[in-house]
């Protein structure tokens, strides 16, 4: 159920053009990026061998089920020119962008990179790979990092936040001389550190990010639950018997989300860039995973191939962007002061 | 005879403040007996609602200190209780009423969830939740009360509001209900009305009531006892008959003297003379 204050908001949000649109963009490229095995993919969708029907993007076949000679994994662009396979009544349906991100196309005349072509709407990059497919998986990375940094990051500050307002005196103290610490810490020590360590992947990048992250939060929550708590709402719960958590989540915390969604988008952008940034010096995620950092990396290498750069750092540019618009329409729709001026 | 429902005997209560201690409460005692009503009457900053407060220990600590004294909630001592005794004594025991009804509900929910909660938090056994929050929103006197639950605070006027406030506290069955000025941010007709209110439901309920007011006005017919504070001190205790005809303290006096008369035919209203009293003291 919403409140009547939380569909105005919305009101408000959905009549930002710019930011309505932005918001829809982004969130139908990300449902489509859920299924980039079906839509960008070398292995074909649908196959039909001997009277059978395969889904090759969906599990797992061994070559020797197409006639070939070993367990491994069907190389299914050799398969699709093999007389063999067509005289079995082979045949097969391939995604729209029928590229992985990882096979390299050395048989492509030229050396690597090579520039855009019918087949590879973006070019290859220096290793032959598909630029196209290495952007959309790449946003999926990204922008599955972003989301889990952008919730952890909030759930921590939240909490931590929250009950440094909400306790404030000598506990407040502590955690805050405790953050202070914390976030002297030089971050990229601690990601290359960590990184060397345990290796660079996905898991552990989020867990770092996301303890550095949730402190700017923390400092907006502890700030809104100071204020909050002092309000009389807050001493009739108490005197009705309410506990400590009770009052914390239930009847402080739904009138403390203001900052959250505002600063929410914002910290999305802020976990695409950091994620690119660390790619791009080589800190991030581990190569041959696709990365725009990586990719604006081999741009950089190579600048007699423009298409690699320009196609990664757009990409980037115009995500940035998107997100920006609707962070900008997220603070406009929840900014009280409009509704003051209004009133 | 039974002990008293509350018994509070020579309460100090102080504030550890930058400036240095600040005494609130300054040796206070009085008793009240099941389904009797006591008026603590003073001006702002006399320690009532600090008292009232202190009753189920809600004031933050620190600032606030219990210096000394002690408060007898059915014979066991508030100040030497657990945190967990003290939540079901809260609301279910001893239930509040605040000044301001605008924001002592909370913005983001419904009359209906928030009345809920309470009868959530103190009588589990109750299962038709809803029919619960219509029936008290229906005791308190909220027209239509089905439809007035799913409403938000907003919606409602201060008058409703403060209803709506007084069917949450009734709501968990309390033997106390502390009502801090609960008239003072509604318009006169209003006060009226929600005091009659208060009045036919003590009758009917047979709880205890402690009502804070600066306004002697409201007391007369309402309340079995008056204490009067004046400075962080009860300077007088009586019954409620006794202290309105024959006033001993200066002060007492000085407030009754407020109150406007009809036909009095003074030019002005009254106000207090502090000098006058610290002098006759």
């Amino acid at each position: 159920m919403l409140s009547p204050l939380t569909k105005s908001r919305l009101r408000k949000f959905r009549s930002i053009k710019r930011a309505w649109w932005s918001f829809w963009i982004l969130t139908i490229a990300f449902v489509f990026s859920l299924f980039s095995e079906q839509l960008v993919n070398d292995h074909p969708l649908l196959l039909r061998y001997g009277g059978h029907w395969y889904f090759p993007t969906l599990r797992f076949y061994p070559a020797n089920a197409f006639g070939g000679r070993y367990k491994t994994e069907a190389d299914y662009l050799a398969i699709r020119g093999d007389p063999a396979f067509n005289a079995h009544g082979g045949w097969m349906l391939l995604p729209p962008i029928p590229h992985s991100p990882l096979h390299s196309y050395l048989d492509l005349a030229g050396a690597p990179p090579h520039p855009p072509s019918w087949q590879h709407w973006l070019g290859t990059d220096s290793s032959a790979r598909d630029v196209l497919a290495r952007l959309i998986y790449g946003f999926r990375i990204c922008m599955t990092f972003a989301l889990s940094l952008a919730a952890i990051s909030a759930v921590l500050g939240i909490i931590i936040g929250g009950m440094q307002g909400y306790f404030g005196g000598r506990f407040d103290l502590t955690i805050q001389r405790l953050i202070e610490i914390w976030s002297a810490l030089p971050f990229l020590y601690v990601v290359i550190l960590l990184g060397s360590i345990y290796g660079q992947n996905f898991t552990i990048l989020l867990t770092v990010m996301a303890l550095f992250e949730w402190i700017a939060l923390s400092y907006y929550m502890r700030g809104e639950f100071y204020k909050l708590r002092e309000q009389p709402y807050v001493l009739a719960a108490r005197g009705l018997g309410a506990g400590h958590l009770r009052i914390l989540f239930k009847q402080m915390l739904p009138n403390a989300m203001t900052p959250v969604i505002t600063l929410l988008p914002f910290s999305i952008v802020g976990g695409i860039s950091s994620l690119t940034a660390l790619d791009f010096l080589g800190f991030g995620l581990q190569p041959p995973t696709p990365s725009w950092g990586e990719l604006m990396q081999q741009g950089l290498q190579n600048l007699q191939a423009p298409w690699i750069a320009t196609s990664s750092v757009g990409a980037l540019f115009l995500t940035l962007l998107l997100a920006s618009f609707v962070g900008e329409g997220v603070r406009d729709a929840f900014d009280p002061k409009f509704r003051l001026r209004l009133q | 005879m039974n002990p008293p429902l509350l018994d509070v005997r020579d309460l100090s209560i102080s504030f550890e403040t930058e400036e240095g201690r600040l005494d609130a409460v300054i040796g206070s005692s009085f008793k009240l007996d099941p389904g009797k009503t006591l008026a603590i009457v003073g001006e702002s900053g006399s320690g009532k609602s600090v008292t009232a407060l202190a009753l189920t220990r809600l004031l933050p600590e620190p600032p606030a200190r219990f210096v000394s004294g002690e408060i007898l909630w059915k014979g066991a001592d508030v100040l030497k209780m657990t945190p967990r005794q003290l939540r079901k004594i809260r609301g279910g025991e001893i239930a509040y009423i605040f000044q301001e009804p605008s924001t002592s509900l909370n913005p983001v929910h419904t009359i209906r969830s928030q009345i809920a909660e309470a009868i959530r938090l103190h009588r589990p056994e109750v299962s038709d939740i809803d029919a619960e929050v219509v029936k008290w929103l229906d005791a308190v006197g909220i027209v239509n009360p089905a439809q007035r639950m799913r409403d938000y605070p907003h919606q409602l006027s201060g008058g409703m509001q403060q209803r709506a406030m007084i069917a949450m506290a009734l709501s968990c069955q309390p033997d106390l209900l502390v009502a801090d000025e609960p008239t003072t941010a509604l318009d006169v007709t209003i006060q009226a009305q929600i005091l009659d209110q208060l009045r036919e439901l003590r009758e009917r309920l047979g709880m205890a009531v402690i009502l804070i007011t600066h306004n002697f006005a409201i007391i007369r017919g309402l309340c079995d006892q008056v204490a009067v504070m004046f400075r962080g001190r009860i300077v007088e205790f009586g019954s409620s008959e006794e202290v309105l005809s024959r006033p001993q303290h200066p002060y007492t006096r000085a407030l009754i003297d407020c109150i406007p008369k009809l036909g009095a035919g003074h030019k002005r209203l009254h106000t207090i003379d502090y000098a006058a009293i610290e002098r006759a003291l």
